[in-house]
């Protein structure tokens, strides 16, 4: 680690802006966070500049490699390639954040409660998270998917509820150090609701730890919308997503090899850049934990 | 240590039965049934089928049938593929997709280890640079886009290795690999952490003081404290590569349990996803109670406790 005897020097910095300057100096998070904002923007934005939309087919043009016209090529529906690479970016990105979303709510709250509160409540609850934590859950999953129908809102819940263990492990230990420290004391003290506490006093503290897991369950999240779409359980056609493009390109990679190769390097370049972030972001906020 | 095994193994009875139950309902209360789809036949006959399986009746009372038959072993008939049991049928697979998962963690084990060794003793080398990048774009590529470019580039393109199957030992190669491969790369990261710590310590230089070679130092000293990450790692790992397989049992055409669960899932055959869930429930209960001991095994602090 960078923390040298000039940190002891300099007095009054905050923790945010010593992670920052940490994170700064790790020059594969810094190059993830680069290719991850790219993508983020040319995701959300890119959509708007293009010629054709999503479902749009040419079926007299059918499968056709790259061009100055459709610059990563066609389906073997004429469906220009890049612009379903753009929207299904949309799509991905959206799960992602969406599904991270739900597990970080359900997992910071069941995690809070039962750090805060503590005793036999605790036990029975992280007995809980024990017991899921040895199910195979991705089975649960495809379960749901295929019987309840492939609903979009589903699956952001599907996916979310699969994926707060570890969130409320991580959120329940650090409560239970924090719940001893002086600051909780002086808030009894100043007559503060259990409640209004726990909210405001013990969760804000937990935050480091909470963005670096946040940062690392995007990546995961996306994969397993990837892989559920790659089964024909998640996003449907016409519509798109990173994982549904491979399902198809893998269906015609023998003669359009195109169709495979820019959707898998999109998604597989993105889950890089947030799983180095990530790393960065650990290492940068927690230097006490190294890598691995 | 017998004491533990049996409290632990006590243990899987309740959250089987919490599985069975999950699953049975799950599936039951979904709109839909297994013969919905058959125009051919008449209402009648649907009517009859019905009967035959036994859906007519409450579905408490099924799910009374249902238990009782598998506690005796009984996972009932298979609704789509009637020639043969659900027990019948993972019988027949579940040998296929264990023989897999043991190619791709052999795989996993041998490739990681031996680059994290490697890139423990050059650290900062190219020998280190190398692999270690090498290892996160294992990590960061999915089983399923790998499979697919893997068949592209040598079964497609060079044609060294068949496209799909499962007979030959030439066909057992591309999707071994490609279920192993992310495992290799996550236990190459750990391995390498792991043997940096050890070998930074004082007994280590002990033992070169000593005068020992360095293969006796990593072999007989270092290994067994640097892989305790690695073994620790195993638990996971395992029950990963069981949903790994749905998708290289998939992409491959491998006749496995994976694919099995897959289909049966999309054929609503309720009795055969039921039994693969239970199968895959116990599965990934005793191995990951095996790779608990195998962790008491290698670290005397886990097993005092």
């Amino acid at each position: 680690m960078n923390t040298g005897a000039n940190d002891i020097a300099e007095k009054g910095t905050s923790l945010w802006r010593d992670a920052w300057r940490r994170l700064r100096k790790n020059r594969l998070s810094v190059m993830g966070a680069i290719i991850l904002i790219c993508v983020i923007i040319i995701a959300v934005a890119g959509p708007w500049f293009c010629r054709y939309t999503y479902d749009e087919q040419d079926l007299l043009l059918g499968a056709a490699p790259p061009s100055t016209a459709h610059w990563l090529g066609t389906d073997p529906l004429g469906r220009d390639l890049l612009t379903r690479l753009l929207y299904g970016g949309r799509v991905s990105l959206l799960v992602g954040i969406c599904a991270t979303s739900v597990s970080l709510l359900i997992g910071v709250l069941y995690g809070a409660l039962a750090g805060f509160i503590g005793g036999r409540l605790d036990s029975f609850m992280m007995r809980i998270v024990d017991i899921l934590y040895a199910l195979p859950f991705t089975i649960f999953v495809i379960i749901l998917m295929v019987f309840f129908g492939r609903n979009f809102i589903f699956l952001f819940l599907a996916i979310g509820a699969v994926e707060w263990l570890t969130m409320a492990r991580i959120v329940r230990g650090q409560v239970m150090s924090l719940r001893e420290k002086e600051f909780i004391e002086a808030a009894y003290v100043m007559g503060l609701s259990r409640t209004r506490i726990l909210l405001f006093h013990l969760v804000p503290n937990t935050l480091g730890p909470i963005i670096v897991y946040a940062t690392l369950t995007i990546p995961q999240v996306m994969l397993l919308e990837a892989f559920l779409s790659f089964l024909g359980l998640g996003v449907q056609p016409p519509m798109s997503s990173w994982g549904l493009l491979i399902k198809e390109g893998v269906e015609t990679m023998e003669e359009f090899p195109w169709l495979l190769i820019a959707p898998s390097i999109v998604l597989s370049l993105t889950l890089f850049s947030l799983n180095f972030l990530g790393d960065g972001l650990r290492d940068a906020l927690d230097p006490r934990v190294s890598q691995d | 240590m017998t004491r533990y095994i049996l409290k632990r193994m006590l243990e899987f009875i309740p959250v089987l039965f919490v599985i069975i139950t999950m699953t049975f309902f799950l599936v039951r209360l979904a709109p839909g049934g297994p013969f919905d789809a058959d125009k051919r036949i008449s209402i009648e006959a649907q009517k009859r089928i019905e009967a035959h399986y036994k859906l007519d009746q409450p579905l408490y009372k099924q799910y009374i049938d249902y238990l009782k038959g598998a506690a005796k072993g009984d996972l009932g008939p298979s609704f789509k593929k009637s020639s043969r049991s659900v027990r019948e049928w993972i019988l027949l697979r579940l040998p296929v997709s264990l023989e897999l998962g043991f190619y791709a963690l052999l795989i996993a084990l041998v490739l990681g280890m031996g680059a994290g060794v490697l890139a423990a003793l050059r650290p900062n080398s190219k020998l280190d640079h190398g692999p270690m990048a090498l290892a996160m774009v294992g990590i960061c590529v999915p089983n399923f886009v790998l499979g697919p470019l893997l068949v592209l580039i040598f079964a497609s393109w060079l044609g060294w290795l068949p496209v799909a199957g499962w007979r030959t030992p030439l066909d057992k190669i591309l999707p071994s690999f490609t279920l192993g491969a992310v495992y290799a790369a996550y236990i190459a990261r750990l391995t390498r952490a792991g043997m940096l710590e050890i070998l930074a310590q004082d007994f280590i230089r002990t033992a070169r003081a000593k005068g020992l070679s360095e293969v006796r130092i990593v072999l007989r000293h270092a290994l067994r404290g640097g892989i305790q990450p690695v073994v620790a790692f195993l638990g996971p790992a395992i029950a990963g590569m069981l949903t790994g397989s749905f998708v290289v049992e998939t992409v491959f055409q491998v006749p496995g349990l994976g694919r099995e669960f897959v289909e049966s899932a999309f054929n609503r055959d309720y009795t055969m996803v039921i039994g693969t869930v239970l199968v895959y429930a116990v599965l990934v209960m005793v191995l990951n109670l095996v790779a608990d001991i195998a962790n008491a095994w290698i670290d005397p602090r886990i097993r005092n406790q």
